[in-house]
Formats: structure tokens, C-alpha cells, sequence
């Protein structure tokens, strides 16, 4: 065993790979161990929505680092290594593979798909093994339901359509929503959809599901029934903590955490799974982007090396739908609807902005944005950032 | 050290235009431009904190 402190990172995705990087280039030179439940290398999780399902990528593109990039880290990776409990005051982690005993704790296990109740043949994604199921499944089949209307929801009606498949994109609420930006772009979303072919199946109450052979019909509410060969549930996730539950760690939807990712003492939480403390409501608040993961993971880092937390993550996320780019980067509040900055002259190419009633701008969409409006607007976001609370949570 | 980037995994972020200016730029589509392949100093600062930054994990900086 190695002398000098010793960090252990639960979960060997986007998140924990970060921590671990920044550890080393800020000159952390203990023990690093990074482990994971999956045989796989980290690999990145948003492209297995988009180009992996479309089959543009093989799964080893989808990989963050090579196996050299990984070993010239010098840090022990462990794949297929679930954690399965934890002494927080002990400072032991119990895993598949024995105990691990640590200094500092990175909690990084990220959310498990919700699995539909009354649909159980339909698909969910989480793991790179999930997409290429949903990859394989679409390559055959003629008729492709998606239930939820979210961002994961649009990204695999989008896959379906690229495939030549009828698809359905089914949601309870009327809305279609995309990550932090809610429904604010709701219509917008719906025209892209209806434009490329997609059969929008909304307000519209699953009661039931009855497989056989040849594919799944979805009941509804309204007493209408629709039939797919392939379905796929896109319903949200949970966070995983059931590991966590016999510790003494605060867990309420998430690892609860301050404003700098600590937990506990020697612990902290990063990405999915972590609930920060917002800095102005005070109240734990969760963000399922791979940039907040990212950029969570180093600002705990550079707390555990140089005893300050880095700078607060402001939210960014992006998607592809049927080949228009979006780009989304700060606040958004679902009161302030969204208004064009430009001219309006090309609404399938525009930067969006949620303006409050001070002129400050706390969020900024890019619809097939022009890379140079889509900076300027975002450095508007981060100028208000810097000087006021984001609006976004109401007390 | 040497920065490499991976144009079809670039999502058009901007972060990397935004830490290091100096070293990427972006098209008229968003992907990213190299500027600069080779980078020392504060321009190696400025491409590693791009690389780990990159949503898209598609910049690399190593040492060949």
C-alpha cells in the first residue's frame, strides 16, 4: 500500500473520470481509486441517445479515454466493482470486490431509468448495452413508440425517424420539455417533431399494455389503443443510493450535499446523483447534464487538492432533433417565456434568451444558432451570473 | 504538448472558445477549430482546463 491519502470515486462515468483527471493535473499525488459496476471503460453517456442509436458510432467511440490515457492518469480503475454499502463516520467503503478504506469519498453513481409500471416490454436507457438494444430494435422495426415527452423522449423519436420507422412520441402532459429549459420551447419542439414525421401522442393517459409476438399495444385512458413493434420508455431516472441508505448520509431525491459538493465530512457528491445546495434558495437541487457533472467534479477537486471549491457550475446542455442543433446554457424560468434577439427573420436559426424584467438574462437556447450570436448570449448569462441569483427557483 | 481534437464527436458547446480562445475557434457550424496544435505555458493551461471542460470529451492534450 501506498503512502499519502487515499480519494475513492464511486461511479466510473463522466463525473467520476473528471474528479479523478483533475485530481492529477492539480498535483494530487496520493492514491486515486475509481470504480465502477460496469465491465466497460468511462464512456459518454449523451452520445448513446444520438449517435449511438443511429448506429453513426460503434460503442468504442463513445469512450472518454483510451486504455494508455487511463493508465498514464496513474489511478486504479475497477470495473465491475459495485459499491454495496458504506461507513461514512468509519470512512469504509464495502464493495463487490472487498472493502476499500479512504481519506475522501467521491460519490459519483449518477440515476437508474425509471422503468414504465403498466408497459413492462418497454426499453429504458441507461448503459451503452441498453442503446445498442434500442439500436438493434430499431433497425427492424416498422413501428416505434417513445413514451415521455422529455429530451431523451425527442432524441430516440428522432433516431426512429432517421431509421424510416412510424413513430409515436407519447407523453401524460401536454407539453414536450427539454431538460432545464422545461416547455418553454414546447411549440417549437412539436413543429420539429410533426415536420419530420413524428406522430405527437400527447395528453394522452397509459392505462394499460398487452404483449404478444409480434409487438405491444398501449392502452389509453380515452379508450384508444396503439400498436409498436418496439417501445421505449424515457420517463426519467432515479438517483442511485440505495447503497447509501444504512449510512449516515443525508439522502432526499439525492445525495444532499452544500453549495461545493460536500456531504459529509470526507465525503462529497458529484452529477446526477448529487443535490448541491443552491446558493441563494439554500434548497438541494438536482442537474442531469454531463456538463454539470463535469464541471461539479472539478470543482470538487480543486476544493480536495487546494482547499477551495472552484466556480459554480452554470448549466449547459445540448441535443441534436432530426438535424437542428440546440444548445442550452444558464436559467431558465418557466414564467419568463422565451423571446428571439434577433430579427426573426430565420425561425429555424436563432438565438432564444430568458430575459427577466431588469434586463438581465439568465439563460440563453441556440436553435441552429450561429456559434458567434450563441457566445455573445451566453456571456450575458455568465456576466448576470456573476452578480445576481438565478431566478429559476422561486422560493 | 500536442492538442488533438475530434470534430464528429464536438457538439458546438463553445467552452473550449471560451477558456482558450487562443488555441480554438469555432465554424460557422459551432465544431471546433484548432488554432494552435502545439501549446506551452499558459496556452497548456488554458487547453487542458478546455480538455476536462469539453462536454463532449473531444479535445486531448498529450504529450505527443
Amino acid at each position: 500500500m501506498t503512502a499519502g491519502p487515499r480519494i475513492v470515486i464511486v461511479g466510473a462515468s463522466i463525473g467520476g473520470l473528471t474528479a479523478a483527471e483533475t485530481l492529477r493535473q492539480e498535483g494530487f499525488d496520493g492514491e486515486v481509486i475509481l470504480i465502477g459496476d460496469e465491465r466497460h471503460r468511462p464512456y459518454n453517456r449523451p452520445p448513446l441517445s444520438k449517435q449511438i442509436v443511429v448506429g453513426e458510432w460503434g460503442p468504442e467511440d463513445a469512450a472518454i479515454r483510451s486504455e494508455a490515457e487511463v493508465d498514464d492518469l496513474g489511478i486504479q480503475l475497477r470495473t465491475s466493482c459495485t459499491a454495496e454499502s458504506l461507513d461514512a463516520v468509519g470512512r469504509v467503503l464495502h464493495t463487490s470486490q472487498g472493502d476499500i478504506e479512504f481519506d475522501e469519498l467521491i460519490i459519483a453513481t449518477g440515476t437508474e431509468p425509471r422503468r414504465h409500471p403498466l408497459v413492462p416490454t418497454a426499453l429504458t436507457l441507461r448503459t451503452i448495452d441498453d442503446a445498442l438494444a434500442i439500436r438493434d430494435g430499431l433497425r427492424t422495426a416498422q413501428r416505434v413508440a417513445v413514451i415521455g415527452p422529455g429530451i431523451l423522449g425527442s432524441e430516440i423519436a428522432s433516431a426512429a425517424r432517421k431509421y424510416g420507422a412510424d413513430t409515436q412520441l407519447i407523453g401524460r402532459s401536454g407539453a414536450l420539455t427539454l431538460g432545464g429549459v422545461g416547455s418553454l420551447l414546447s411549440s417549437r419542439l412539436a413543429e420539429l417533431h410533426t415536420e419530420n414525421g413524428v406522430d405527437l401522442v400527447l395528453d394522452a393517459e397509459i392505462v394499460g399494455a398487452r404483449a404478444d409476438a409480434g409487438g405491444t399495444s398501449i392502452e389509453f385512458a380515452d379508450g384508444r389503443s396503439e400498436r409498436a413493434d418496439l417501445v421505449v420508455a424515457m420517463i426519467g431516472g432515479t438517483p442511485r443510493t440505495q447503497w447509501l441508505m444504512s449510512s449516515t448520509l443525508t439522502v432526499d431525491n439525492g445525495v444532499v450535499c452544500d453549495g461545493t459538493g460536500h456531504a459529509a465530512p470526507g465525503i462529497s457528491a458529484v452529477g446526477d446523483v448529487a443535490a448541491w445546495r443552491d446558493p441563494y434558495t439554500a434548497r438541494p437541487v438536482r442537474v442531469e447534464h454531463q456538463s454539470n457533472a463535469i464541471e461539479q467534479a472539478i470543482a470538487v477537486a480543486l476544493r480536495l487538492v487546494h482547499g477551495e471549491p472552484g466556480a459554480r457550475p452554470i448549466p449547459l446542455f445540448w441535443s441534436e432533433l432530426h438535424g437542428t442543433r440546440i444548445n442550452a446554457y444558464g436559467w431558465f424560468d418557466p414564467e419568463l417565456p422565451l423571446v428571439s434577439i434577433d430579427d426573426g427573420s430565420n425561425p429555424h436559426a436563432t438565438v432564444l434568451v430568458s430575459r427577466d424584467d431588469t434586463d438581465r438574462v439568465h439563460g440563453a437556447v441556440g436553435w441552429n444558432a450561429p456559434p458567434r450570436e450563441f457566445r455573445a448570449a451566453r456571456a450575458s448569462v455568465a456576466a448576470s451570473a456573476a452578480i445576481a441569483p438565478a431566478l429559476i427557483t422561486r422560493p | 504538448m500536442v492538442v488533438v481534437v475530434q470534430r464528429d464527436a464536438c457538439v458546438g458547446a463553445g467552452q473550449c472558445t471560451l477558456v482558450a480562445p487562443d488555441v480554438f475557434d469555432q465554424d460557422d457550424d459551432g465544431i471546433v477549430l484548432l488554432l494552435e496544435p502545439e501549446v506551452e505555458g499558459a496556452l497548456l493551461e488554458a487547453a487542458n482546463k478546455a480538455a476536462r471542460l469539453c462536454p463532449a470529451r473531444a479535445i486531448a492534450v498529450s504529450a505527443q
